[in-house]
């Protein structure tokens, strides 16, 4: 088994059906490519969101916490 | 007594992988090494075909697309089979994670049908003149695209989700006892339009040279369907049971300092 | 309701009559079918749109792409062929619709007869009042449109068989999207690709009797679909109405 071209140009062009054969490659490996992505991205979205939720759930119990804490002070 | 004990315990396994959480924490150790070794068979099937294999006599260059067309066009149809099969399991025995592997596969089917066309149609340029040719494989593969994508439509049409789900098994069933038939007749109503220049399609034997790395090929993509179909297998779980205990403490555990 | 003046002028007190909500022998497939039939008969306009839309859309053919009469009768099939299929697919939408908005086609699946029968019955109606209309207008459209001579029987008989495999194969996509609200285009989406063999073998008959061969073949392959359809789609079709009924 050897390579089959010259040189890289020529692998490149090959002999006139280069841009066929690259055009598809291309086309596959994009699209292949996004089909790992997507989900992968969309996780994350997910998380990300999750962990916001988590945050504002936090915020709004650490002032609710205060708020209690200040309202006792004054009813002192 | 003791029978009926044992049978419920040779299915457990079948229950367990009916949960969602059972499969998304099972597969979560799968994931990394089933993606290497797609990406790797794929890497040396590329370059294997792309570099190594020997020029087509007749077509040149050109048919080196045939190590993406054809992997493409097989997992295409078995991708249809697939997600048809786990319709009809979730039909038969109610079991909520076999509808979100056939929902899961229906896009990834509908993409990997999109690519053996396109690239049959580019591959056609230069073998046939056109990119567009109403050959027998190539029709078969754009109503096969259809069967996809109406799948895909009936199950985001539905308001209630279990709806959608049985809805579009159903369809994916009739679509596969449908599937050999449209393949015999398209391939007959082929045969009497063809015209005498498109003999080219003849099946011939192909050389070792050349089919070794087409094997290389298919196997990657078999890999590679198996580990996309399972990352969005993985997705789609999550969106569903977004709400449950255990995914609210799997999306948390790895929040950085999530304390008070 | 019950208390009627009877002829000598005494009333009669209703007696309470139990009626059982589900009746107690559920209606045979023949009764079904006479039911159907004289519901279609009377609706009008469900027989005679579809035939109108499939001539007015055949008429605008030859406008669409010429009147030289030799490209129109090299055509001619396939475009009946494609119209008869699409009129199919339009009236198809409201095969179930009444029935579901009503509520007795809730009734219908809690009978413990299969719906077997019952969709057979009225996807029979659908192709007799659809179907073969169209076939039975065909060669006069063939005739416009200039198709030879050799293809009216073919092109009859082909719709024949052909139009009630369309209604069967139809009958599940209409089962499937009864619940929806607009279910017309996803109908034709999620159907038309089952339909490319019937449309292959249909035009395909007419086209052998064009170029001088025997057309029996065809129209047998045509029957086998037919028969594999009447088998499987009323189950395919009772399944997806209990889906619907569901949603």
């Amino acid at each position: 088994m050897q390579f089959q071209f010259e040189n890289f140009a020529s692998f490149l062009a090959m002999n006139g059906h280069g841009p066929y054969v690259w055009f598809s490659y291309g086309v596959t490996i994009a699209v292949m490519a996004a089909l790992v992505l997507v989900p992968v991205l969309r996780q994350r979205q997910m998380r990300e969101a999750f962990r916001r939720q988590l945050r504002q759930e936090q915020a709004r119990r650490r002032s609710e916490i205060a708020r209690a804490a200040s309202e006792t002070a004054a009813a002192d | 007594m003791e029978k009926w004990a044992n049978m419920k315990l040779s299915w457990q396994w079948f229950h367990r992988l009916g949960s969602p959480r059972w499969f998304y924490q099972k597969t979560s150790a799968w994931l990394p090494w089933l993606g290497a070794a797609a990406l790797l068979l794929l890497a040396v099937g590329c370059t294997w075909g792309l570099g190594f294999a020997p020029q087509d006599a007749k077509q040149g260059n050109s048919y080196r697309i045939i190590y993406i067309h054809v992997p493409a066009a097989f997992l295409a149809l078995a991708g249809y089979y697939i997600m048809a099969i786990c319709g009809a399991i979730g039909l038969i025995w109610k079991m909520k994670l076999s509808f979100v592997v056939m929902r899961a596969a229906a896009p990834i089917g509908a993409v990997l049908t999109f690519v053996a066309l396109l690239t049959g149609a580019v591959w056609g340029k230069p073998t046939w003149g056109t990119y567009w040719v109403w050959d027998a494989r190539i029709t078969s593969m754009l109503i096969l695209l259809f069967l996809y994508l109406g799948v895909m439509a009936l199950s985001g049409a539905f308001s209630r989700e279990l709806s959608g789900d049985k809805a579009s098994a159903l369809l994916a069933l009739v679509g596969t006892v449908n599937i050999p038939i449209i393949y015999k007749s398209v391939d007959w109503w082929f045969t009497l339009h063809q015209p005498a220049t498109l003999k080219l399609t003849q099946a011939s034997t192909i050389d070792p040279s050349m089919f070794y790395p087409l094997i290389t090929m298919i196997a990657g993509f078999y890999l590679f369907y198996a580990w996309v179909l399972i990352l969005h297998t993985r997705g789609l779980i999550l969106q569903r049971e977004w709400r449950t205990q255990w995914v609210r403490e799997l999306l948390g555990q790895s929040a950085p300092a999530a304390k008070a | 309701m019950q208390s009627e003046s009877v002829g000598d002028g005494r009333k009669r007190i209703a007696e309470p009559v139990l009626r059982p909500a589900v009746p107690a022998a559920a209606p045979g497939f023949f009764t079904l079918f006479r039911t159907e039939l004289t519901l279609a008969v009377r609706r009008r306009s469900d027989i005679v749109n579809p035939l109108l839309f499939f001539v007015t859309v055949l008429a605008l053919m030859p406008i669409g792409i010429g009147p030289e009469p030799e490209m129109l009768s090299r055509m001619a099939a396939g475009l009946i062929w494609v119209m008869a299929l699409l009129s199919t697919l339009l009236s198809q939408e409201s095969l179930f619709r009444s029935d579901y908005e009503d509520g007795s086609l809730e009734q219908l699946a809690l009978q413990s007869q299969p719906l077997y029968f019952p969709v057979l019955a009225k996807v029979l109606v659908h192709w007799l009042v659809t179907g073969v209309p169209l076939a039975v207008l065909s060669p006069l459209l063939g005739m416009m449109l200039n198709l030879g001579q050799a293809g009216y029987w073919p092109l009859l008989l082909s719709l024949v068989l052909g139009t009630a495999s369309l209604s069967l194969i139809g009958a599940v996509g209409a089962a499937l999207t009864v619940a929806l609200r607009r279910p017309g285009l996803l109908l034709a989406l999620i159907i038309m690709p089952l339909y490319v063999p019937v449309l292959i073998f249909g035009t395909g008959t007419v086209q052998a009797a064009l170029d001088g061969y025997g057309y029996g073949p065809q129209l047998a392959i045509l029957g086998a679909i037919l028969a594999a359809a009447a088998a499987l789609a009323p189950l395919a079709a009772a399944g997806a109405i209990r889906i619907s009924l569901e949603n």
